[in-house]
């Protein structure tokens, strides 16, 4: 019997035929990259393969990297395998590859999730044989609501906030949901300030052409007092910190909220110590998965990370092959940023650590 | 329900303290007036009784929501909290419905006269009008433990403005054995009537602990009394109306538990409110505590305990003589009023006045501190001479000056989740000391830890799991901790011989290899010495 088309090592997923990986965690000399969050494109591989969206994150964070890009749906031969990149609607730019090699077709989905999010090309289902997903929020527990709704409650915050004169501090990762809210709240409610952290990837992006609302910087000259009523985007870790007391106005100590697929559940919400939760993931949810899974019409799934073994015994129920694959990927980062050492924009961070914290 | 869940939402939504008191004010100045009693009782400890069990409650949510009942039970320890799984899980509802928060307790409480499979229908009926935070209540109203990050004190602050009547009187008007179908909002809060609840105590008062010695404290040594701190059960006594009432500090009544002290209303008069300790006491000493706790769990009291374990009450406040309130006396003129009438009382009866420990400076009580242990006491209490009995924990009066916990370094060998806030993170360990090559599991403990020792501990759980015990994993025996605890007992039911009182984590000793932990012998010397 022929080997499989992909295997999974202890440095990433492997095609032997195309002889290549697929977000490695170490070093190879050919990695295809589904996106640039820092658990999936990391540094000191000989080429590397992604999207024309996600390559100017990638270049911004890992420098001078040897990069080549595909468009969506373009179709590459990589040795003797057939390669193809597919909308992930994780993040901008981000992407499933498809693998095949006559007529067996596998597919990586990276992260991903279904609902569109105005900013990245949405999520689009490959037909494959063998599907390796994430479950980052694979339980019955996470059902996400529309975005527009939760957008919605954040300008609802964001405006009571303004009108009571304090800012409202909306802690985001800097690479990905930053941009999805800095695109989806009401910025006719008032000015709204960015964390460096956030800025440098709006720069990025606004650079390969994402429309994005106008942000203001935030540096140590800012006069925080001069944007009253300002809603500013900040990375988690920010939080808590002295660079988020500097925003205290006329009515007393900011509010602060937290956007993360986490914040469905009280007791996080409630550890997160922050005044508002706000239940937003660029991950799928329990639903999502389900439907991803069922519309790729695969046999084999591989789960990857998230709560793979309950989501594999689920699987496994409804028939199908279901296997756990261990690997390096973290999906929605739950605690950790909070022990980052980075207290938030008075020295500026490096543009890499920038997008460290954008899990 | 709408705006109890709305009440629920704006409390949920803030850490802030003021924000919270003007949404419950809000809340009891618009909401009729059963749902504000219902309130009330619910964030005072009260609540209907369970009337569905939550083995049939996770059964018909999870066939409700299609999900096989293992998949339920694996949500359950990640989300931290049955109903909120519950209210999680379940499809959205497929029509609304708002009837106020008395009929859905009302409801709950109708289903203990029905067959389970119309409780259950009644169950199912509620959940598909309410929405996620509605169910999310409705549930919590069945299953109990209500918290909605809000004490009794904050809600007392919030109705006190609501209704313009000063905080210590409800705070007093609050207490004791009601539930909202024995009294109306009327009744309970505005109008009053003394002569109805006899049994009604006054709220206690709490002391502070003391941190950093007496020498922190206002005014010279002789603007304060000392008196030794007993490790008994904090009681109330109240003799009114020919009758006797005995309460907790949890507001539980105990008259049944502790029947000898029924002999104090022998000599003392109606109109009596006694605030002290419930020492178990032979030969003019007290017992240790687990002499005591023989008798806690027990509602009535056989013989043979009565006997082996016969308790006291050691009496150190009067806050009421004649009928009475006199709690705004200084503590002095109270002391007075106390020993006068305890001297009416002879000294075989259950009642001794406890001794004031007499000082002339801080280093004179400092040594008198020291000798706690020998006394079985915990340390020291300091009360301001010139103090009014205060009600609940205010800092200033009373002070708890403790005696240094015992400390022993352990081996942490078993983690287990936390609930609720603590959901996700390993924060219920299982520690051991060695004997010989063999680590002897002897206590476990949850608290003591920031936020961020928690977090780095759980990735550490995580990775270096050995096995799985359900919802406990064993771990490398690597990680050595301070414990730090009250007392050391004998204890047949324990693997090591020995049961500790209040272990908590004093300290990660990141400095210690796990070989250099105490051992079993360290552990049994204490017991010798302090059991």
């Amino acid at each position: 019997m022929a080997e499989p088309l992909l295997t999974f090592t202890d440095r990433g997923i492997y095609c032997p035929d195309g002889d290549f990986h697929i977000d490695p965690w170490r070093p190879v000399d050919r990695a295809l990259i589904t996106h640039g969050h820092a658990d999936h494109a990391r540094d000191g591989m000989g080429r590397y393969l992604a999207t024309e969206g996600a390559a100017p994150v990638m270049r911004h964070r890992l420098g001078d990297i040897r990069l080549d890009t595909v468009r969506y749906g373009e179709t590459r031969t990589v040795g003797g395998v057939e390669v193809s990149f597919h909308p992930a609607g994780h993040v901008p730019g981000s992407a499933q590859i498809r693998v095949a090699r006559r007529g067996e077709v596998w597919v990586v989905s990276g992260d991903y999730k279904v609902e569109a999010d105005g900013l990245s090309t949405p999520f689009e289902p490959v037909r494959c044989h063998a599907f390796v997903t994430e479950c980052t929020f694979g339980l019955p527990v996470f059902a996400w609501r529309p975005q527009a709704d939760v957008a919605a409650e954040i300008d609802a915050w964001w405006r009571g906030n303004a009108a009571a004169g304090r800012a409202s501090i909306l802690g985001a990762y800097a690479l990905g949901k930053a941009q999805r809210l800095l695109a989806a709240v009401d910025c006719g409610i008032g000015p709204i300030l960015t964390h460096g952290a956030v800025e440098n990837t709006n720069a990025v992006l606004r650079a390969q052409g994402l429309m994005l609302p106008d942000t203001v910087r935030v540096t140590p000259e800012t006069d925080t007092k001069a944007h009253p009523g300002a809603l500013v985007v900040a990375p988690p870790s920010a939080l808590g910190t002295p660079w988020a007391r500097r925003f205290a106005g006329p009515g007393g100590a900011p509010s602060t909220g937290f956007a993360s697929g986490w914040m469905a559940l009280r007791g996080v919400r409630r550890r997160r110590g922050a005044d508002r939760g706000f239940v937003l993931s660029d991950h799928a949810d329990w639903a999502g998965l389900n439907a991803a899974i069922a519309e790729t019409g695969a046999e084999r799934i591989f789960v990857t990370h998230g709560y793979t073994a309950i989501f594999r015994r689920w699987l496994a129920e409804l028939g199908y092959d279901a296997a756990v694959v261990e690997t390096a990927y973290e999906g929605e980062s739950l605690d950790a940023d909070a022990d980052e050492s980075d207290q938030g924009g008075q020295n500026a961070p490096s543009p890499r650590e920038d997008l460290e914290k954008g899990l | 329900m709408k705006r109890f869940a709305a009440l629920f939402t704006a409390l949920d939504q803030t850490t802030k303290i003021n924000p919270k008191v003007a949404a419950l004010a809000d809340y009891f100045a618009e909401a009729p007036e059963d749902d504000r009693l219902w309130t009330v009782a619910l964030l005072s400890g009260r609540r209907p009784k369970r009337t569905v069990t939550t083995t049939l409650l996770r059964e018909w949510a999870a066939a409700r929501a299609g999900l096989p009942l293992w998949l339920f039970e694996e949500c359950y320890p990640i989300v931290g909290d049955l109903a909120e799984t519950i209210a999680l899980i379940l499809p959205p509802p497929e029509r609304r419905e708002d009837r106020s928060l008395t009929a859905w307790i009302g409801e709950i409480r109708a289903l203990s006269a029905l067959p389970p499979e119309d409780r259950r229908a009644r169950i199912l009926a509620a959940w598909d009008v309410l929405d996620r935070t509605e169910r999310f209540v409705f549930n919590k109203l069945i299953t109990g433990g209500f918290r909605m990050g809000v004490s009794q004190k904050l809600m007392t602050r919030a109705l006190s403005r609501a209704t313009d009547i000063p905080e210590p009187d409800l705070a007093h008007r609050l207490m004791g054995d009601w539930s909202p179908d024995t009294v109306s909002f009327e009744t309970l809060i505005r109008a009053p009537d003394p002569t109805v609840d006899l049994s009604k105590p006054y709220p206690f008062y709490l002391a502070y602990q003391l941190d950093d010695g007496p020498e922190s404290l206002d005014g010279p040594p002789a603007g304060w009394a000392a008196e030794r701190k007993w490790d008994g059960i904090r009681g109330q006594l109240i003799l009114r109306g020919g009758t006797h009432f005995l309460w907790s500090r949890g507001e539980e009544l105990m008259t049944d538990r502790f029947p000898e002290l029924a002999r104090i209303a022998d000599y003392l008069p109606p109109g009596t409110v006694l605030d002290g300790e419930v020492l178990a006491w032979r030969d003019d000493a007290p017992l240790p505590f687990n002499a005591l706790q023989k008798r806690i769990g027990r509602k009535t009291v056989p013989k043979k305990l009565l006997t082996d374990a016969p308790v006291i009450l050691y009496a150190y406040d009067l806050l009421e003589w004649a009928g009475e309130d006199r709690r705004a006396l200084p503590f002095v003129e109270r002391r007075a009023l106390l020993e006068a009438a305890a001297a009416e009382v002879p000294p075989d009866a259950p009642l001794r006045v406890s001794p004031l420990v007499p000082f002339d400076d801080w280093p004179a009580l400092a040594a008198e501190r020291a000798r706690s242990r020998d006394l079985s006491a915990e340390g020291i209490m300091l009360k301001r001479w010139d103090s009014p009995y205060r009600d609940g924990r205010k800092r200033g009066d009373w002070w708890k000056w403790k005696v240094d916990p015992l400390t022993v370094d352990a081996v942490m060998i078993y983690a287990q989740q936390g609930h609720g806030r603590r959901a996700n993170l390993f924060t219920d360990f299982t520690f051991a000391v060695w004997d010989g090559n063999q680590l002897v599991p002897f206590t476990k403990a949850y608290s003591g830890l920031t936020d961020a020792e928690f977090r780095q501990i759980t990735a550490w759980v995580r990775k270096n799991t050995l096995e799985r015990f359900g919802p406990v994993r064993s771990v490398k025996p690597e990680h050595v901790f301070e414990i730090a605890f009250e007392g050391i007992q004998a204890s047949a039911r324990h693997k090591s011989g020995l049961a500790l009182r209040f272990p908590r984590m004093a300290r990660w000793r990141r400095d210690k290899p796990a070989r250099e932990a105490n051992t079993l012998a360290d552990l049994q010397a204490m017991l010798a010495a302090y059991g």
